[in-house]
């Protein structure tokens, strides 16, 4: 990996500032059901389908804590290498909005259920450790719908009541790309998990940025704003450039920075105050006496721990003792766990290095090109191995290989078929490819003289002819050998 | 057969059971002396009809193996009822009709009773003498005068002028033992957790308990019986083995260890009130209970701290009512804040406010630690009180109130006098223990007046089985004269 140099500063006439930003991400727990009723959390359903008496918030209705989304905060917090509370509690968020029936938010404020961790990211400067404040377990409010008549406001509490969780870092990134890869490495870890899809398109993944400046060499953190639930990576690192930027305007003018919540305009691609500190809401935190507080028994969570797959990180060092692949082969090809589990696929039935580069290559700019990702690939995990092992055995010749790659995409059949039915298989026979080459030589004695004078580019007309009379087929590294053999004679 | 429903709950059973009299002929009593009391203003809703089908539905197929086979009985309307209009007491409820039914009322009919109606309660029970209901004051059939007590006061009332067999209430800080004190009925209110919240409109979740109203210790047992069980559907709710309180009734409490708490004599309260303790400890130690003076220092702080957890809890429980889902809204207001607005102010009367606004300042950051954490502080150390006396005593007698009914409108302008009536019922509640109120007889100007004995968590059967021993040897009767008919 090449080393460079971690170079994300912001250059104003009074000095360098550097950016401090810090992540609150809001992450959808996959579950069946909510955090605290029955109702079903499936992704697009009609409005207000999915919606108990409880999540609604009717007189007498009472909250009951789904386990499975309990356990999912545990596997997360051990997935983040965070300390897990076997003493949590949940508190009430007290405000009024239409879309919180309950007019309060079941959330863990003092006590969350997972305390410190870390998460690690692969730099091109190196490996860059992030801290992990916290992780708390919380409901969704529902969705207000402003733009579907022009006096009224609809609301759809098919969200209402799914579990998030809140998972806080400390303030350790330094730059647009850090977010990148913090959200990226978070999702891969989720998603290997299990325990959240990470589908920002859905909402499943959405943040809320802390952003402040300060002069490179200052130790004091700047005084930070937040710019509220931010859902997509380009609208978080968008945001961030503006808003660090703005942040530095203003000290360059030497103004304060008052410390306030603002939303980023996705359109105009500036971020906007929303209320400032002083306006900020009075929560009114207490613990809910509807539920007692959570007591994980320590044998439940050393069992999740023991059931818990393998995570990038430690995939990643496997992947370079086992496969000997480098380490940024390693660190792409176990990105995301489908990847993984392909590579691991085509490499126990093929050669473990060339696979890699082929996956990397050509099949990776494939998916690319269709819109498509690792799991909805047209060519099997087993049919990929047999076309490496094709190269690498030497039946086809990497021109080939693209051919035959091409025919695999759009039928998807097997490439040994395919190489069969197209008569594609190199030809590997000395002998046969010495009758071949001395044709040719016979046929074209006046450029064999000529070669023999000096004039050795005509190599690769002979090559070429080779190839025209084969069908492309002859195995060049033995045809080259053959020629310089025969030329020579 | 007039006389029938000025029976106890265990007479009537019987009769029912031996058919001497049928379930519609019960009904139909019940419903005409409903129909001669409106006086009183006990009911919100009464659903007669419904009442009437079932006793029919009942008759034609007797099942008298229940614990309330064929029994029509009204309920606090506090309790939600399948599609029968739930009020609260509030105006913000007042057109509410829930499609589900709560986990205690239908374990009352799943053992055999339906209902007869809907009582009149303190708005959101907030309130100690029926008179903060959206739907008028309830009054005391003692005399046309006086309050029922509350915030079950429409069942207090209903259950002393016969409109009902025996009810339920909901008890947050006394509310179904101190109305039971003013009508001189039995009232329990049970550990927390006994009884499921599920489907009760919640005042004060870490307080609210449902029990029994009653006529008789006997009859409270068997109702207890029937309310109670767990319930996975609240969270708070204890899982353990139903108990079976009416078989085990026992009026044999000789060697038991009666605690009498020296904090509960306070100041300014009325000789009789004294005297009536005095009256109950002889005739607990004349069974052969052990009187033990002990000491429950915290006492004092119990008020206090009750009124700042109590509507703390309600603060945040009643932001549920805004007018967007369910129950009344405003008509009035430009955008949403206004609607809330608008709705919460004509929707809410001045008790609820009134705690709706101490709550929201006990949360509210900077005082939060000053009032919602201390008082939580000293929750613990009255409950410690409790647990510490409870390694000496099996259970500890106190009055259940200090005065005995008092006038309506006597107190409504002064919310303070209003709250010290609670004094000996929060403590308890704070503590989470169960507590029975019995009628032990009548002041001076002939109202009645209750003793409290109070249980340790769970030990609902020993209370109730001093309750029985004390009952048959007061010599107390409640008389009440149906001046309103």
């Amino acid at each position: 990996m090449s080393k460079e140099k971690f170079d994300y500063f912001i250059n104003g006439e009074k000095g360098k500032y550097e950016v401090v930003i810090g992540l609150e991400v809001h992450a959808q727990v996959l579950s069946n059901s909510k955090l605290f009723s029955g109702s079903s959390t499936k992704f697009g359903a009609d409005p207000n389908k999915q919606v108990s008496l409880i999540d609604s918030a009717f007189p007498g209705m009472l909250p009951v804590i789904n386990e499975e989304c309990v356990k999912q905060a545990v596997r997360t917090g051990l997935g983040l290498n965070a300390k897990i509370n076997n003493y949590s509690v949940f508190d009430r968020k007290n405000y009024f909005y239409a879309d919180l029936p309950q007019g309060y938010q079941i959330s863990q404020y003092k006590n969350p259920i997972v305390g410190e961790g870390k998460v690690l990211l692969d730099m091109p400067y190196g490996s860059k450790e992030i801290g992990i404040e916290r992780l708390h377990l919380e409901q969704d409010a529902g969705k207000s719908i402003h733009d579907m008549d022009p006096s009224s406001t609809y609301v759809d509490l098919n969200r209402s009541g799914i579990a998030l969780m809140e998972i806080v870092s400390k303030p350790d990134l330094r730059s647009p790309d850090e977010v990148n890869a913090y959200i990226k490495k978070l999702r891969s870890i989720m998603r290997y998990l299990g325990t959240c899809d990470g589908n920002m398109q859905e909402g499943s993944l959405r943040a809320d940025v802390n952003v402040s400046v300060r002069r490179v060499g200052d130790k004091k953190f700047g005084t930070r704003c937040e710019i509220k639930n931010v859902n997509s990576i380009k609208f978080m690192q968008m945001s961030i450039e503006y808003e660090a930027n703005r942040q530095v305007e203003l000290l360059e003018e030497g103004k304060q920075i008052d410390q306030e919540t603002r939303l980023f305009d996705t359109k105009k691609n500036e971020t906007r105050s929303m209320r400032s500190k002083e306006d900020a809401h009075d929560y009114r935190y207490f613990p809910d006496p509807d539920l007692l507080p959570l007591k994980l028994e320590q044998k439940l969570i050393d069992d999740l721990k023991k059931s818990l797959p393998e995570l990038p990180d430690n995939k990643k060092e496997r992947f370079i003792q086992e496969y000997g692949l480098n380490s940024y082969e390693a660190n792409v090809l176990v990105s995301e766990k489908e990847i993984s589990d392909y590579y691991e696929e085509v490499a126990k039935l093929s050669d473990k290095k060339l696979a890699a580069t082929l996956m990397m290559g050509d099949l990776f700019a494939m998916l690319n090109n269709k819109g498509l990702n690792i799991s909805n690939s047209p060519i099997s995990a087993k049919n990929f191995a047999e076309l490496v092992q094709s190269i690498k055995s030497g039946e086809i010749s990497g021109r080939i290989a693209k051919e035959v790659f091409e025919i695999m995409v759009e039928s998807g059949d097997n490439p040994k078929k395919i190489i069969e039915s197209k008569g594609m298989k190199q030809q590997s026979d000395p002998k046969e490819l010495e009758k071949m080459i001395n044709e040719i030589l016979s046929k074209n004695k006046d450029k064999v003289d000529q070669y023999k004078a000096g004039k050795e580019k005509l190599f690769g007309f002979f090559v070429g002819q080779v190839m025209k009379l084969s069908g492309g087929k002859a195995n060049p590294q033995l045809t080259n050998e053959i020629l310089k053999k025969l030329l020579k004679g | 057969m007039s006389n029938i429903t000025n029976q106890s709950l265990s007479e009537i059973l019987e009769s029912i059971k031996s058919k001497k009299i049928s379930s519609l002929e019960l009904t139909q009593a019940y419903i005409k002396n409903i129909e001669n009391a409106k006086k009183l203003n006990a009911f919100v809703t009464t659903t007669f009809d419904q009442a009437l089908e079932n006793a029919k539905k009942f008759d034609n197929k007797p099942n008298n193996e229940l614990l309330l086979s064929g029994v029509p009985l009204a309920v606090k309307d506090l309790f939600c009822t399948e599609n029968v209009k739930t009020t609260a007491g509030s105006n913000i409820l007042n057109n509410f009709v829930p499609s589900y039914e709560s986990t205690v009322t239908k374990n009352l009919w799943n053992n055999g009773a339906f209902l007869l109606g809907k009582l009149n309660c303190d708005e959101f029970a907030m309130g100690s003498s029926n008179e903060t209901s959206f739907f008028g004051n309830v009054i005391n059939p003692i005399e046309d005068h006086l309050v029922p007590g509350g915030s079950s006061g429409g069942s207090s009332s209903a259950l002393a002028a016969d409109l009902t067999p025996a009810t339920i209430g909901t008890d947050t800080g006394g509310s179904i033992r101190q109305p039971a004190s003013f009508t001189g009925t039995v009232g329990l209110k049970p550990t927390y957790g006994l009884c499921s919240r599920w489907g009760i409109v919640a005042f004060a979740s870490s307080l609210d308990q449902a029990g029994p109203m009653t006529k008789t210790v006997n009859d409270c047992s068997i109702m207890l019986e029937a309310m109670t069980g767990f319930d996975e559907k609240d969270s708070t709710s204890i899982n353990k083995k139903k108990e079976i309180y009416s078989k085990n009734l026992k009026d044999n409490i000789k060697g038991l260890k009666i605690g009498i708490p020296k904090e509960y004599r306070v100041d300014n309260m009325p000789k009789e009130i004294d005297e009536l303790w005095e009256k109950g400890k002889k005739i607990l130690k004349n069974l052969g209970a052990q009187l033990i003076d002990i000491s429950l220092p915290h006492t004092k702080y119990a008020l206090p701290t009750y009124y700042i957890v109590a509507p703390a809890e309600a603060s945040s429980n009643l932001a549920r009512y805004d007018g967007v889902r369910y129950g009344y809204r405003s008509q009035k207001g430009k955008d949403l804040i206004e609607m809330y607005e608008n709705t919460r102010s004509e929707g809410f009367g001045d008790e609820v406010k009134r705690r709706i606004l101490i709550g929201t300042y006990v949360l509210s950051s900077g005082y939060y630690d000053a009032y919602y954490l201390k008082a939580q502080k000293v929750r613990q150390l009255i409950k410690k009180d409790f647990d510490d006396s409870f390694t000496k005593v099996d259970a500890i007698l106190t009055p259940s109130t200090p005065s005995s009914a008092f006038k309506i409108g006597e107190k409504t302008n002064d919310p303070v006098s209003m709250y010290l009536n609670d004094i000996f019922t929060v403590p308890v509640n704070l503590a989470g223990l169960p507590a029975l109120s019995l009628p032990a007889g009548l002041d001076k100007k002939g109202y009645p007046l209750g003793l409290q004995l109070i249980g340790k968590a769970l030990d609902e059967q020993k209370i109730l089985n001093i309750g029985y021993a004390f009952e048959k040897n007061c010599g107390y009767k409640n008389e009440v004269k149906k001046w309103w008919s």
